[in-house]
């Protein structure tokens, strides 16, 4: 199942960015609009005259490269980025640290936020403390990461003088630093996606208290503790599992959106600065690695489900 | 004769429906009143923002009102041209209206389409499409959005038709479930066994009864497509300056002049999350009562079949 799609996704994804108007050597003679470039030769070099079912060969890997040789998906090669000539490999190894700390802390901080409040939400329905858990819930769908962000970054700088570093500090280096660089980010980050799994935990608990193995739970005389968490808890996060693992995309996109914001040199400004020098290489290599992970983690969040419902069995 | 009495009585009993649906909504969802009074208001000014805003959109007050803050005269400030926030955030309503509604019309009816074609008629096709619908998923839907936009151009028509094939494709997965169960009813098995075409079945004995779900589609995404909106435009691929879209006033100069001037990128944010927050609780009070597995006791079924009775 893994492979269809992914050859999908890559059919897809190439000729989605095919189809912008303008290529490359458009985008470079608006930049350096002075200098007379050859057209047709730099357009020879990027291979744009081939047809374009070709050029997919080429970026698949089965089709040979003007030179020859093949290079592509199937080697383990992106290819080369047209606008700084570095393999497009090589750009994202510098980037994906970021993204992949941001989008992780916020995964994290998202399910911390979201559990315990949708877990009390589910137990005490109707309460004024379920009602504010639920209005917290919508809150944080409604609130765009975007504004959020710049508040957070604007009002403290004005009313403490308080000014989050632009520079990137390796974790490496400072620890700490690094962590109180991510915390800001990554807190909006999982707002959003807190408030969805909130709702989802909620439900699933109000479902699972009302059958008959949670009663048979209280009749056995067993403490509230033992029902509550062995019990409920347990089964009301299955569906939750699942939905962690639908976040992901929410994740990728909010990471090109918060890195824009706080100035995070990630793979989302990566793609964003690709897009604006029509870097075709390079954009189509990222969106093909953001969707390869979302495949992998469609296929593991099978694999846990499965582990964790005994129900469910793959042949 | 008898056609034109069915159908006013059709139409009479329609109308009493949708003003049940409302008295249930005050007396079961104080909450859910205010979103959609928050909903309510959003279209009012959407529709007569000519006449709430006191000045136009785009109109500057000179450069003695750059960057002015909030005053008697700008209530909620100027930006760095001189022009009235207010009417701005104003303006920006009826963007968002326009977005939302069309955008979420045309997902609805595309997931509307999908789903019911792919459940009914099943087999292979059924399977092709929902391959297709998971491999769609797998691509990160803003930044597909972004690539779409980049090959259509910016501009309102552009990010409507983004937005709605995004949700579209994604949404079709709720209207498949629901018109899967819907499909292996008696009456279906009926209407094909009496020669009905396919067509008339789906458009007259299956989408009828999945039009629970498809309202509660419709209701949630309206806020997702004015809030996805918004994140476009703030990242500079979605509605493009000088209109006065939330999203777009947050970005570029709102940026720049961030700490300068904070109320900016403050009040269209605020308004942007009172406005989503808003049509959320509303959606979740439409899904709350038309759900009928969350309604205790006798679906909407047995409460029509007990009124003709006793008539």
């Amino acid at each position: 199942m893994l492979i269809p799609t992914v050859l999908m996704v890559s059919f897809a994804i190439f000729f989605l960015v095919k189809l912008v108007p303008g290529d490359i050597v458009d985008a470079l003679q608006t930049t350096i609009a002075d200098v007379a470039i050859d057209k047709e030769a730099l357009r020879l070099e990027f291979g744009l005259n081939s047809p374009l079912i070709v050029q997919y060969g080429r970026w698949l890997g089965v089709a040979p490269q003007p030179d020859g040789g093949f290079s592509g998906i199937f080697q383990g090669n992106l290819g080369v980025s047209w606008f700084s000539k570095v393999p497009v490999l090589e750009l994202v190894a510098m980037k994906w640290p970021v993204t992949l700390e941001l989008g992780l802390m916020g995964l994290i901080i998202g399910q911390l936020i979201a559990l315990p409040i949708g877990i009390y939400s589910g137990l005490r329905q109707d309460t004024w403390g379920d009602y504010l858990g639920r209005t917290f819930a919508i809150l944080c769908i409604s609130v765009p990461g975007f504004w959020i962000g710049t508040m957070v970054i604007v009002f403290p700088s004005i009313w403490w003088g308080y000014m989050p570093s632009i520079m990137l500090i390796p974790f490496t280096e400072d620890p700490i630093g690094n962590l109180r660089m991510f915390i800001m980010p990554a807190v909006v980050l999982g707002m959003a996606l807190g408030g969805g799994t909130m709702r989802m935990t909620r439900t699933m608990m109000l479902e699972v208290l009302r059958q008959d193995y949670i009663r048979t739970a209280w009749a056995k005389g067993l403490r509230e503790r033992v029902v509550i968490l062995r019990h409920a808890v347990k089964n009301a996060l299955i569906p939750v599992v699942t939905m962690i693992g639908l976040q992901v995309p929410i994740i990728v996109g909010g990471t090109v959106i918060i890195e824009q914001i706080f100035c995070l040199p990630g793979m989302g400004r990566l793609l964003l600065t690709a897009m604006f020098n029509r870097d075709e290489a390079l954009i189509s290599g990222i969106i093909f690695i953001f969707a390869f992970i979302l495949v992998l983690t469609n296929l593991v969040v099978d694999l846990i489900y499965a582990y964790l419902d005994p129900r469910i069995h793959y042949k | 004769m008898a056609d034109s009495s069915s159908s006013r009585v059709a139409k009479a009993k329609r109308h009493s429906r949708l003003v049940g649906f409302l008295i249930r909504l005050v007396r079961e969802k104080p909450l859910g009143t205010v979103g959609g009074i928050i909903t309510l208001l959003l279209l009012l000014t959407g529709i007569f923002a000519d006449f709430l805003a006191p000045y136009g959109m785009n109109e500057s007050h000179g450069v003695e009102n750059f960057l002015v803050p909030p005053s008697a005269r700008f209530w909620l400030g100027t930006d760095n041209v001189g022009r009235d926030i207010l009417s701005r955030v104003i303006f920006g309503a009826r963007i968002s209206v326009i977005v939302g509604l069309a955008a979420a019309t045309i997902a609805t009816i595309l997931s509307t389409v999908i789903g019911v074609v792919s459940a009914y008629i099943g087999g292979k096709l059924d399977l092709i499409v929902q391959r297709f619908v998971d491999a769609w998923m797998c691509i990160p839907g803003l930044i597909f959005m972004l690539v779409l936009i980049a090959i259509i151009g910016a501009g309102i028509w552009q990010v409507i038709i983004a937005l709605g094939i995004q949700w579209g494709i994604t949404g079709s997965r709720v209207v498949r479930s629901a018109a899967i169960s819907i499909k292996e009813n008696v009456y279906v098995e009926a209407a094909r066994a009496i020669g009905c075409p396919t067509t008339r079945i789906l458009t007259r004995h299956i989408v009828p009864n999945i039009m629970a779900p498809i309202i509660t589609l419709f209701t949630l995404r309206v806020p997702a497509m004015i809030i996805t909106e918004a994140s476009l435009s703030y990242l500079g691929f979605g509605i493009p300056p000088p209109a006065p879209s939330w999203g777009g006033m947050l970005s570029g100069s709102g940026r720049d002049y961030m700490f300068r001037a904070p109320w900016m990128a403050l009040w269209p944010g605020l308004t942007l999350s009172m406005v989503v927050y808003g049509i959320n609780i509303f959606g979740d009070a439409v899904r709350d009562l038309l759900d009928p597995r969350l309604r205790g006791g006798v679906g909407r079924y047995g409460v029509r079949a007990k009124k003709e009775a006793k008539k």
